[in-house]
């Protein structure tokens, strides 16, 4: 009993918020894209915000319900359907054993988070759900969901799932849900693309102040070899040469490395612990669903940030999901 | 090079989550030596809000939440905080690292199906397929630190003639256990993956053991032997496993 999988879409995987604390051990990190979205899925429907949802990228499954559940979708609009009708996204909802969920293909965003109240029945592996599809370990069976798959859920207590149930205003045929959601302000990407934030990286006083200038100036696309390792950028090369001697060192998410081709990368979730390339900024963090939820095609510009402006924005955020935490809990009440 | 590492190590920040210690620019074993017993000590007395420590050739990066590094010092300003944190017990940590480095021996296979480019990496060496066998296994390799997969130890020592360009195109699958040969380096696939080595042997060892606890074979400062077996040990060994 679980969830059967009648078509895969693109890229399915099981994440949580990752594997930590075994890098020295080349073990990479893993984990939600956007890690907004996923938490925020989780909150809505009761669970831990480091269990386990299902990120959707690109094109999305087609998912048959063998059982009663509690669901969210948050991220990417992905035009979800149940049974024939709109799932309304960022907000619990109550669906009925034998429904059928469709995502299609995101008007907005790239990747869309399914939590499951209880979450999926999938075993821990050093210590996370997630997914490492290179080296095929973690979240179901290490590896993006196949056709034929059953996604097995743990079992919510009866005591939640009649609290969850107590929300539901309107019911339309088999699922219901609220007549509230979470904000779309709070979602985390920008119908109006803003500047990804950028902290200088290790290697920043290595390139010449004109490529610096340039890094900033310049509107760079998003290359259609992207993934969940890295995101490959296309536009004005950045001269690298003189700093290209750099021995392998821990990266981390967000790292903007500049090959010798001079086109950069951003490393994203399962980008290896160490790598080579000189860096010569950092995404910040909360910007990093924001560059998760970036399409193959799309545009973006960097805007050089500050510490400061770096940890206000993570304040800022935490805020936000805690304002959710705090209305969940008056409606729970 | 035998470059010495410097007294105290120069300290970058990697964006809001991370900073970088760095002991010296230069391959060295010193060096690395010195980057080891940070990282030892560091992973016996974490820091507070220290996610992960990834100890590499010359230098140590430091993961941290900024949140809860925040909350921590009770501080707006995280990455100060954890600055001034990290100086401090890079101050304290031992210039070697405590843990006895071990010599490891990997059985290798070499050749034919276990490693399709022998040919390949003896033709550009103008050497014979079992001297290159001879002069891959007859090295003693000393691993520099775990990465690109988990378990995949970066090794020095490879003999100059063995020097072989990385494939133009990478191969979809490389079995796991392939013993490579990518430029200058050379290492043990521990998972299948997509790889551009020229594969040489493999190994029926498993290099990386997990359930709820992670173990790597081999760890930074060993030393690696690569044993030539033949194929009948490797199907022993495998069958052993």
């Amino acid at each position: 009993m679980g969830i059967q999988v009648e078509h895969p879409g693109l890229l399915s995987t099981v994440q949580d918020l990752g594997r930590t604390g075994l890098q020295h051990l080349g073990v990479p990190v893993n984990g939600a894209m956007d890690e907004t979205s996923h938490r925020m899925a989780n909150l809505l429907v009761g669970n831990a915000e480091d269990e386990a949802t299902l990120e959707i990228s690109l094109s999305g499954p087609r998912l048959h319900f063998q059982e009663d559940a509690v669901i969210a979708v948050c991220g990417a609009n992905m035009a979800p359907m149940i049974d024939g009708e709109p799932l309304p996204m960022w907000r619990p909802v109550r669906v009925r054993a034998g429904v059928r969920l469709l995502f299609g293909r995101p008007q907005i965003g790239c990747r869309a988070y399914l939590a499951v109240a209880a979450g999926f029945d999938v075993p821990m592996v050093m210590g996370s759900r997630a997914t490492a599809v290179r080296g095929a370990y973690g979240g179901f069976s290490g590896r993006a969901l196949r056709k034929g798959d059953v996604l097995p859920l743990r079992s919510p207590e009866e005591a939640h799932t009649a609290r969850w149930v107590g929300l539901l205003a309107h019911k339309q045929g088999r699922f219901a849900y609220p007549n509230w959601s979470v904000s779309r302000h709070k979602m985390p990407y920008r119908v109006v693309p803003q500047p990804l934030r950028i902290l200088p990286g290790r290697h920043w006083q290595n390139f010449p102040v004109a490529m610096r200038e340039q890094l900033v100036a310049a509107e760079y696309r998003v290359g259609n070899d992207s993934d969940r390792m890295g995101y490959r950028l296309s536009g004005p090369a950045l001269d690298a040469r003189r700093s290209h001697d750099v021995l392998s060192e821990g990266m981390v998410t967000g790292a903007v490395q500049v090959p010798p081709g001079g086109q950069p990368i951003i490393l994203m979730a399962d980008h290896q612990t160490t790598g080579g390339y000189p860096v010569i900024a950092v995404v910040i963090g909360v910007d990093l669903p924001v560059v998760a939820q970036l399409a193959p095609g799309d545009t973006l510009r960097f805007k050089l940030a500050t510490q400061e402006e770096s940890y206000a924005a993570a304040i800022a955020r935490e805020q936000q999901l805690e304002l959710v935490r705090q209305a969940l809990a008056v409606r729970l009440r | 090079m035998a470059e010495a590492a410097a007294n105290t190590p120069q300290l970058y920040a990697m964006g809001d989550r991370a900073l970088v210690a760095e002991y010296g620019r230069a391959l060295s074993v010193p060096i690395n030596a010195r980057v080891r017993a940070a990282a030892e000590h560091l992973l016996a007395h974490p820091l507070p809000g220290m996610t992960d420590v990834v100890p590499a050739f010359a230098a140590l990066t430091v993961h941290f939440d900024p949140l809860l590094v925040a909350a921590h010092h009770r501080t707006a300003d995280p990455v100060t905080a954890m600055r001034d944190a990290l100086q401090h017990a890079l101050a304290k940590a031992p210039d070697l690292p405590k843990r006895k480095a071990r010599t490891v021996e990997i059985p290798v296979c070499y050749g034919g199906e276990y490693g399709e480019d022998l040919a390949v990496v003896a033709q550009r060496s103008g050497l014979s397929e079992e001297d290159v066998v001879q002069l891959h296994s007859g090295t003693e390799y000393y691993v520099y630190t775990l990465g690109f997969l988990p378990g995949f130890a970066y090794l020095g020592g490879l003999d100059r003639r063995l020097v072989t360009p990385r494939l133009e195109s990478p191969r979809k699958r490389v079995p796991a256990g392939s013993v490579g040969i990518g430029g200058d380096q050379t290492g043990v696939y521990p998972f299948e993956t997509p790889g551009g080595w020229n594969l040489i042997g493999r190994t029926p060892i498993v290099l990386f053991r997990f359930n709820e606890q992670a173990h790597a074979v081999i760890e930074p400062g060993d030393r690696v032997r690569f044993l030539a077996i033949g194929p009948r040990d490797f199907q022993a060994l495998s069958n052993k496993r």
